[in-house]
């Protein structure tokens, strides 16, 4: 497939790798934000094509990762509920909540269905106008403008049985606080490329330029990862910090303004906690007030479910950039991508699950 | 909200393209949950491979030549 083949070229990733290795004279620790790149990095192998001196720490960009547990469990409560029909991507169906998943409660007879797209969503609330459909709207900003799009459609279409359970997360807040922590060991980040084709890489400037850090926003190919790298590895050898832009056929500095805007219509900032690591603030979206006849956490009373999440999982270090997978007693024994204890094990976007598929023991 | 086909490698598929304005047929687009969030920008594409050229033009001038 054209702009997907000619990026997994052996000769062409070759030449990044043998300029990686003429290049660092010194350990590096660099963080992919992305899970959609770390699944890049474990299935293509590239972390082991590095110099042992390049160290590549997995961030929190894995959307069924980060989704706080409550929002789980209130997933679970609203989906058990008779007449509603609910709707979620595949992903989501399998993270475990504190007692139960959203694939259980299918299991036990609930109306749980998985959506490509939310206006599939929108679609069986137009065709199923008995059921109260609710779809599961988490992600990042790359997926926010498919959000927006959904209830401004059905606030179009003038559904009164369509609405969202909204855990919508925003990376720039997250890579402060990341850099802000106190045990902080990230040196320069590989910026994500599709939540920056959408929001363009403006807001990612101040950061970079306040920690002193260099961000180059990066693609998804092989060739995409290892050009990211090394653009990092020059900043860095070269003591150079800013934000630069890898991904170009696809990300402008200030995205796309069409999707943004729809974005800016339909949600508002506001504080988000992140599941293993805690409440960032302004690090999330929620529906504007006059979107809240489409809030299922409004149409539902849920907000007395309780979650306890497992005492095992080290998510938040993993994310955080201060564990590997592997220093999990229960990796790959009592965690499997077929009976997860923690998020990061369930998606393919998460690094858990990426180590076990591609069995990496470091 | 106009819709459109789009060919992921011979899988086709329905995408929301109210995001790309100005889209045309023969286009490349990005696609995440059944929207297209950016068009590909081909000159920017190619610009790697340029560079992969020069730095291996260079890789060879520092390979010692016989003399």
């Amino acid at each position: 497939m054209k702009f997907i083949d000619e990026y997994r070229d052996e000769v062409a990733t070759g030449t990044f790798i043998r300029a990686i290795h003429a290049l660092v004279t010194r350990p590096w620790t660099i963080m992919e934000i992305c899970g959609g790149q770390t699944n890049t990095l474990m299935k293509f192998g590239i972390d082991r094509l590095l110099p042992d001196a390049v160290t590549m720490v997995h961030g929190p960009g894995c959307p069924v990762c980060v989704t706080p547990l409550e929002l789980i469990d209130r997933a679970v409560a609203i989906a058990r509920r008779p007449g509603v029909l609910f709707t979620s991507f595949g992903d989501m169906l399998r993270v475990p909540g504190s007692e139960s998943d959203l694939l259980t409660v299918k299991a036990r007879g609930g109306d749980v269905r998985i959506c490509y797209s939310p206006l599939d969503a929108v679609k069986l609330a137009r065709i199923h106008p008995e059921s109260e459909v609710v779809f599961f709207a988490v992600g990042f900003e790359t997926t926010a403008p498919a959000n927006a799009m959904a209830v401004w459609q059905a606030a179009r279409l003038g559904l009164g049985n369509f609405s969202i359970l909204t855990s919508h997360v925003l990376v720039p807040p997250a890579i402060e606080a990341i850099l802000t922590s106190p045990d902080n060991r990230v040196q320069g980040f590989v910026a994500p490329g599709h939540v920056c084709a959408v929001m363009g890489f403006r807001e990612y400037e101040p950061i970079a330029l306040r920690h002193g850090v260099p961000m180059v926003v990066t693609g998804f190919e092989p060739l995409d990862l290892l050009q990211g790298i090394y653009m990092t590895l020059l900043a860095l050898e070269g003591g150079r910090f800013g934000v630069e832009n890898q991904y170009a056929r696809a990300v402008t500095r200030d995205g796309n303004m069409a999707a943004r805007d729809l974005v800016e219509r339909v949600f508002e900032v506001c504080d988000r906690p992140w599941r293993g690591i805690g409440m960032i603030p302004g690090s999330g979206y929620r529906l504007r007030p006059e979107f809240a006849a489409f809030d299922a956490e409004k149409r539902f009373e849920v907000a007395d479910v309780t979650a306890c999440e497992s005492s095992l999982c080290i998510a938040g270090d993993i994310m955080k950039g201060r564990k590997k997978p592997r220093q999990c007693p229960a990796f790959g024994s009592l965690c499997t991508p077929e009976r997860p204890i923690g998020a990061p094990m369930v998606s393919s976007e998460g690094a858990c699950a990426a180590y076990y598929h591609y069995a990496r023991t470091g | 909200m106009t819709q459109g086909k789009v060919s992921f490698g011979g899988i086709t598929k329905d995408v929301c393209l109210a995001y790309v304005p100005g889209v045309v047929v023969g286009d490349y687009v990005v696609v995440h949950v059944g929207f297209a969030i950016s068009r590909i920008d081909e000159n920017e594409a190619a610009e790697v491979f340029r560079l992969l050229e020069e730095m291996n033009e260079t890789a060879e001038l520092k390979i010692p030549q016989p003399s």
